[in-house]
């Protein structure tokens, strides 16, 4: 009796260590932030001798017309990323789903943005969009084009751009490995029935990589409202606040404004938000997870 | 005129040649069955008629007018595949009327083609279900419906029944004879089982290795094969070979190998003389061979029964003769022991001859 109890709880205490470890790493620090999201909190100060203050930062923030700015900067960013992204990653994978020579070296070129670290990225397109020595307003201007002032006047269009050669071919990816476990006698069946080109895509390649498609979608919008390091090296938020997204207000609101209480009310915010997604993704795998059993009954109820 | 017509069709997979000039010639609604072991080209063969694959030299008439340079939407067939191939997001209706909806026909008379097909196919009741929840022989159905639903001229299957198991297969067999009677189109089915081709088939095509061995009507093919390969291929159980050698003795001819010493009629020792040398193949199917045991040696084989394979009505022997190994399929009432050696008459008419070195018959 007592050997088969211990037999029982055996996994359990293997797993102990490690979940200690993750409950003191993950859940302490994030208990941290929200413990001093609600005081008045000074750099200077231990979390003990902050004052605390109730709900008022969270107040403060909700009736801030700069935190307003910067979620809207986050939310347009995120909005324009992802959609575009989407689409030319998506275009892309329906454009290449052929056996060319050379495919598979294509394909990995296409990947190497995404392994480039992302201080890297920023630096790389800062001296690309400088206004008199990048890349792009030099070439324009041998055109004999009006130079552009891209960190400046379209900085948001410049951070925009710049996240879609970084991360198109994360979606790119993920839609090709989709499309090409897309059972091939359906897409023939297609054909045979009359479908051309476009109306393949449409009504049977589209339709079955819907599920890839939604949870690489919602990864990206999650990664998209985290973003921080390739905009800090390439605008730090400028001009004015037109490209502060939450990650590096929340940033500069710790280091440079030193409130620390404002700035862990506004990481809860961000997490709600990404909470928001997660839970949305979550939901989403739990119901097709539900479907297919649903599926798989019914077909034993049959035979 | 004939309906579909195959000209020295060759595909070549970079310097893999795969078919070596198929020449065939299709009826109008003849139900044509492509039959021969995995890789012998057969699918090729029915993927090149239905645009899925190019064809590398030769051409492909329909009604005369050539279709290799054509889309498969040009080509005005339906097609059965091995998997069934149905569009897993859509239900029973909407994949049976695809094709339909994008020809952008009428709404009423799309529900009722869709209506009018699921009920000869008794998928009435699951036109609102997905793939996902039908059963295997369901799902074939719909594969089946979605192809009539078109209305095409010409009907391809590819292995259309290997997926199920056997006795569903059985049933399916006969209600794919029934739909080939009641439709009246061109079909071209491709197989691996011989049994299937020799139901169903108007005409049979054995292939084997990118060649065409022989093509006929099933009595044909079964009565008369070209090769041994043929020969082998069809019937269950499979026809036994035995080695023999030619002999003239006393204004007679035999045939002699380890074993047996048969006498061959006068029509069959001429053919048989016609071979390079006098080695030859003897054939002789299970169901030629009867339990005799009064006949005379120059007409029987004596066999030693090694396994008795008891099938119901009917058994398959097992047998030894010298060293070859020989079946004999016989009722299951016959008094047969193991071990014992027994004499089995063969039919004379039964008697097929092959060259042992080309295997042609003889």
């Amino acid at each position: 009796m007592r050997i088969a109890r211990a037999n029982r709880l055996t996994p359990y205490m293997f797993m102990a260590p490690a979940a200690i470890i993750m409950a003191i790493a993950l859940l302490y620090p994030l208990g941290y932030m929200v413990w001093g999201s609600f005081r008045a909190w000074n750099p200077s100060q231990s979390i003990g001798e902050a004052e605390f203050v109730g709900l008022r930062n969270y107040i403060f923030l909700w009736n801030d017309p700069n935190f307003h700015e910067s979620l809207i900067v986050t939310l347009k960013f995120a909005f324009f990323v992802v959609s575009l992204e989407m689409l030319i990653g998506v275009g892309l994978a329906l454009l290449l789903d052929r056996n060319i020579r050379g495919m598979s070296v294509l394909r990995t070129l296409f990947i190497l943005p995404m392994m480039i670290a992302p201080v890297v990225v920023g630096l790389m397109w800062r001296y690309m969009y400088h206004p008199t020595v990048g890349t792009f307003n030099t070439t324009l201007e041998s055109w004999g084009l009006p130079k552009v002032d891209w960190l400046g006047d379209h900085a948001l269009m410049s951070i925009i751009i710049a996240d879609i050669w970084q991360w198109t071919p994360f979606i790119f990816i993920l839609s090709l490995a989709a499309l090409q476990s897309l059972p091939r006698s359906a897409l023939e069946a297609a054909k045979i029935d009359g479908a051309t080109g476009w109306q393949q895509i449409i009504h049977i390649k589209l339709p079955l990589m819907m599920p890839v498609l939604i949870v690489t979608c919602l990864l990206r919008l999650i990664d998209a409202f985290k973003v921080l390091e390739v905009i800090l090296v390439m605008t730090a938020g400028g001009p004015g606040l037109s490209t502060e997204i939450l990650a590096l207000r929340i940033s500069r609101t710790a280091t440079e404004f030193r409130e620390l209480g404002v700035a862990a009310a506004m990481s809860n915010y961000l997490l709600i938000l990404l909470l928001f997604f997660t839970v949305a993704m979550f939901l989403f795998t739990k119901w097709q997870e539900a479907r297919a059993r649903r599926l798989a009954a019914a077909i034993q109820e049959d035979d | 005129m004939p309906k579909i017509h195959l000209e020295n069709l060759i595909k070549r997979y970079g310097d893999v040649q795969v078919l070596h000039g198929i020449e065939l010639e299709m009826a109008d609604n003849e139900f044509t069955v492509l039959v021969g072991p995995s890789g012998c080209g057969k699918s090729t063969t029915l993927r090149m008629i239905a645009g899925l694959e190019d064809v590398t030299e030769g051409e492909i008439y329909v009604d005369g007018n050539p279709v290799s340079h054509l889309e498969p939407k040009d080509r005005d067939l339906a097609m059965v595949f091995q998997d069934y191939a149905l569009y897993p997001h859509m239900n029973v209706a909407k994949n049976m009327s695809f094709a339909l909806r994008l020809q952008k026909r009428p709404k009423a008379e799309i529900d009722a083609k869709v209506r009018d097909v699921a009920a000869t196919l008794g998928l009435t009741d699951y036109l609102l279900r997905k793939p996902g929840e039908l059963s295997g022989g369901q799902r074939q159905r719909v594969a089946m419906g979605r192809a009539l639903t078109r209305d095409a001229g010409i009907f391809l299957f590819d292995e259309p029944l290997s997926n199920l198991d056997a006795k569903l297969r059985g049933q399916m067999r006969a209600e794919l004879a029934l739909m080939s009677q009641r439709v009246q189109k061109n079909m071209i089915y491709v197989t691996h089982d011989q049994i299937e081709a020799m139901t169903l088939a108007d005409r049979i095509v054995v292939m084997h290795s990118g060649y065409i061995q022989q093509q006929g009507t099933p009595q044909e093919l079964f009565k008369r094969p070209v090769n041994k390969f043929v020969a082998g291929f069809l019937g269950m159980p499979p026809m036994n070979f035995l080695e023999g050698t030619i002999e003239d003795r006393g204004g007679q001819t035999f045939i002699t190998g380890d074993g047996f010493d048969l006498v061959l009629t006068e029509e069959r020792a001429a053919s048989a003389k016609t071979a390079q040398k006098r080695h030859v193949t003897l054939g002789v199917r299970p169901s030629d061979l009867t339990y005799a045991p009064d006949s005379a040696p120059d007409q029987a084989l004596e066999l030693n029964v090694m396994v008795s394979e008891y099938v119901g009505a009917q058994s398959v022997l097992l047998c030894t003769c010298g060293a070859a190994k020989v079946m004999v399929e016989l009722g299951s009432d016959t008094p047969v022991a193991l071990g014992q050696t027994l004499k089995f008459a063969v039919n004379p008419a039964g008697i097929h001859l092959f060259d042992r070195e080309s295997e042609v018959a003889l």
